[in-house]
């Protein structure tokens, strides 16, 4: 954390217009000291105007966070899918399953960390409203947390769509689990390709996945629901929260930009094994995890391989960042299972 | 025009907007918190800034306990109970046996010279303790406090226990500091508390920067212990091993007054009225916050169906020697007084010492065949 005694002084009397102050920012940093797989941020927005009041602070953070973007800086949005090169011919044999997510925040309310359960209930309620005018491959329902069937219940859990109250005191040190489960829920298209979270990290939280390699697919429809919706939001005068320095703003900073974590589970046992396995990774641009997500580690070898970047790229650019490296890691693994050398496939730095 | 009804009409819908939802809730805050209650308070807030949303957000996430009916809301400062008493009166009520704070005052008794018959039968009080908590006066309590505050708690605190002498002679061991010797000696000792993981505490903020500004204070002799900064100000605890009640509140009361006299000779003292008594972040622990307990091993009667229903009339509680998020293991319980406000600390470890020697010859009878009698109820009840 870039928090020195001099910002703290400078910041402490100040506070956002509903309320926020830097203590509150910085309370999850505070009481969550170190993260054993990924350096946490250490800070959350409470709202919009966190990021402008609190710049002094949260400026340099975002320098660390995002490769040294400047406050001067802007950001690019590019989320036509045409503009994808490729994606359609990822091996199934190794690439598992395809997703890409991304949050939006609502204009006009406070985030997670400091919504009062009104505000909660509004977004919620905007939310189904929205949702509701899909149509299509989009056609979908909604599920509230509370008031679920027991049935619903177990169906959104084997489809690994219901999201749990959360654990991690990263989250809970937040804020963002107060009222738990007061206007929470989950919104899935029938075909159960595209899914939508509402009020837990973030407002919302878009999802578009399936089984297998069509990362194409993928993001095609990802592009398509997400700018649906937001002419939804848009037409009740309820935007997204966007600025063209930081893009989407969203609750914690390190999904700022396009808030867009693309990836897939894909088998790479020789691969995950190799020396020069992280700096791969590394020039690549790309971030592994485990399949259970951020919190985990990688089981038998299959990964969970996703873009580093949010904030300083486009969605379009970040999706084509993991289509080419995932290809690429894809035939590093199958040069290995020969016992042939991949040296020469080392890329460059992007 | 609208006029001043449908003024309050209208701000009254917009506030029930932000009510909470209690349906599946079971503590006292539920019971209570009435809309109209919500929408008279909703926008107050003490003079340090703590709101009422921020009071029950701990009984709002926490729906309820299995074992024992929680409070559903903490206090964040001693204004608090005054600012939100059209909710806090009726709570108090329901969890302190009626007590009425508007027209009763609570009885404050701290000399132990007056307890009797305070020895136990050791063949099966295995240990004795006496608990309470005291908060200071000025500073902000652990669901609000800022850092700042909470070690100006630890200060003020430690400074005055660094005066303690004789039998009551020790050392502080700051949490963020000990050695892991250290660590390990209180962890062997049952001294060590953790960082909270109920999230009765957590979801009340009390668990914030953890572990700044927190530690353990005890004497030489082991017997007693101060806890700081952790789900109050101050907890105090006088405790041994064996039945001698009688010596476990000696030291109790004394060390009390020693701690107060030292704080106020430094222009400090700890938060107390006299309708409250000593003011604590739990409305549970208002008025003598004393908990009195024995270990106590009732292998027959614990298993007489009467059991409940005697503790009951005995004004007891039982829980399992793990504390109170525990089920009791064996035969052994943890036997303490249910009541803290309305009455005084001598009066309550008095009824703790009469309602363990009759759980102890109750099971003396039931040894040697012969029956037992459920006591009447207190007058009153």
């Amino acid at each position: 954390m870039v928090l020195t005694k001099d910002i703290y002084n400078k910041l402490r009397g100040k506070s956002t217009p509903s309320g926020f102050t830097v203590d509150d920012i910085i309370q999850t940093g505070v009481d969550n000291p170190g993260h054993p797989f990924i350096m946490t941020v250490g800070c959350v927005a409470g709202d919009e105007e966190s990021y402008e009041v609190f710049k002094d602070l949260l400026d340099p953070i975002i320098s660390d966070r995002h490769s040294g973007y400047k406050p001067t800086d802007k950001h690019r949005t590019d989320l036509n899918f045409e503009n994808l090169k490729g994606g359609d011919d990822l091996d199934p044999a190794y690439v598992l399953s395809s997703r890409v997510r991304t949050g939006r925040s609502i204009k006009g309310f406070t985030l997670p960390p400091h919504n009062s359960r009104g505000e909660r209930r509004t977004i919620e309620k905007l939310s189904i409203e929205a949702l509701a005018t899909l149509s299509g491959e989009f056609k979908g329902k909604y599920y509230p947390l509370n008031g679920m069937t027991d049935k619903e219940q177990d169906q959104l859990i084997n489809d690994h769509f219901l999201f749990d109250k959360p654990v991690s005191p990263l989250l809970t040190c937040a804020g963002m689990a107060r009222d738990w489960p007061d206007a929470r829920g989950i919104w899935h298209n029938d075909a159960k390709t595209f899914l939508v979270w509402v009020n837990e990290e973030d407002h919302l939280r878009v999802i578009s996945m399936q089984q297998g390699g069509n990362m194409k697919e993928v993001f095609r429809r990802f592009c398509t629901g997400l700018l649906k919706i937001e002419e939804t939001f848009k037409k009740h005068n309820h935007g997204f929260m966007w600025n063209e320095h930081l893009g989407y703003v969203l609750t914690c900073p390190s999904n700022l930009g396009t808030g867009l974590r693309g990836g897939v589970h894909v088998k790479l046992p020789k691969l995950s094994t190799h020396a020069k396995f992280e700096e791969i990774l590394t020039r690549l641009r790309l971030q592994k995890r485990g399949t259970g997500g951020v919190d985990t580690a990688s089981v038998g070898g299959v990964f969970d391989i996703s873009n580093a970047d949010r904030l300083g790229s486009s969605e379009v650019d970040q999706v084509q960042m993991v289509v080419d490296g995932v290809k690429l890691m894809v035939a590093m693994e199958k040069k290995l299972e020969k016992s042939e050398s991949i040296d020469d496939m080392i890329p460059a730095q992007k | 025009s609208v006029g001043a009804v449908g003024l309050y009409y209208i701000n009254y819908i917009a506030l029930v907007a932000e009510y909470p939802d209690l349906r599946q809730h079971n503590n006292c805050m539920a019971s209570h918190l009435t809309p109209a209650i919500y929408a008279k308070l909703c926008d107050k807030s003490t003079p340090n800034g703590y709101t009422l949303d921020q009071a029950i957000q701990t009984g709002v996430d926490n729906p309820g306990h299995p074992f024992i009916k929680t409070v559903g809301m903490v206090a964040g400062d001693e204004e608090t109970y005054e600012v939100f008493a059209d909710l806090l009166d009726p709570i108090i009520r329901e969890r302190h046996n009626g007590y009425d704070c508007r027209t009763m005052t609570h009885p404050t008794d701290l000399d132990s010279s007056k307890l009797h018959s305070g020895r136990f039968d050791e063949r099966y009080v295995l240990s004795s303790r006496v608990r309470t908590g005291r908060s200071i006066r000025g500073l902000s309590l652990p669901p609000a406090c800022t850092r700042a505050e909470r070690r100006e708690v630890e200060r003020v605190t430690v400074d005055a226990l660094a005066g303690l002498s004789g039998d009551l002679a020790g050392k502080y061991y700051s949490l963020t500091q000990m050695t892991d010797a250290e660590q390990q000696q209180l962890i062997d000792d049952h001294f060590l508390f953790d960082k909270p993981v109920s999230p009765l505490l957590t979801c009340a903020g009390m668990a914030r920067d953890w572990p700044d500004a927190r530690g353990i204070w005890h004497n030489n002799e082991k017997t007693f212990l101060v806890w700081i900064n952790e789900e109050d100000h101050t907890r105090v605890i006088s405790m041994e091993k064996g039945g001698n009640m009688k010596r476990v509140f000696d030291r109790f009361c004394r060390g009390l007054k020693e701690v107060e006299r030292m704080i106020q000779e430094k222009g400090w003292e700890f938060m107390w009225n006299e309708k409250l008594g000593y003011i604590l972040t739990c409305p549970s622990n208002l008025g003598t916050g004393l908990r009195a307990g024995v270990h106590v091993n009732l292998p027959r009667l614990s298993k007489d169906p009467r059991f409940s229903k005697i503790l009951d009339n005995l004004r007891l509680q039982k829980r399992g020697t793990g504390g109170v998020d525990t089920a009791a293991v064996g035969s052994t319980f943890d036997i303490s007084n249910l009541d803290r406000l309305g009455q005084s600390e001598v009066q309550l470890v008095q009824t703790v010492v009469d309602g363990v020697n009759y759980l102890i010859e109750c099971e003396k009878k039931l040894e040697k065949g012969q029956d037992i009698k459920v006591p009447a109820p207190p007058k009153g009840n």
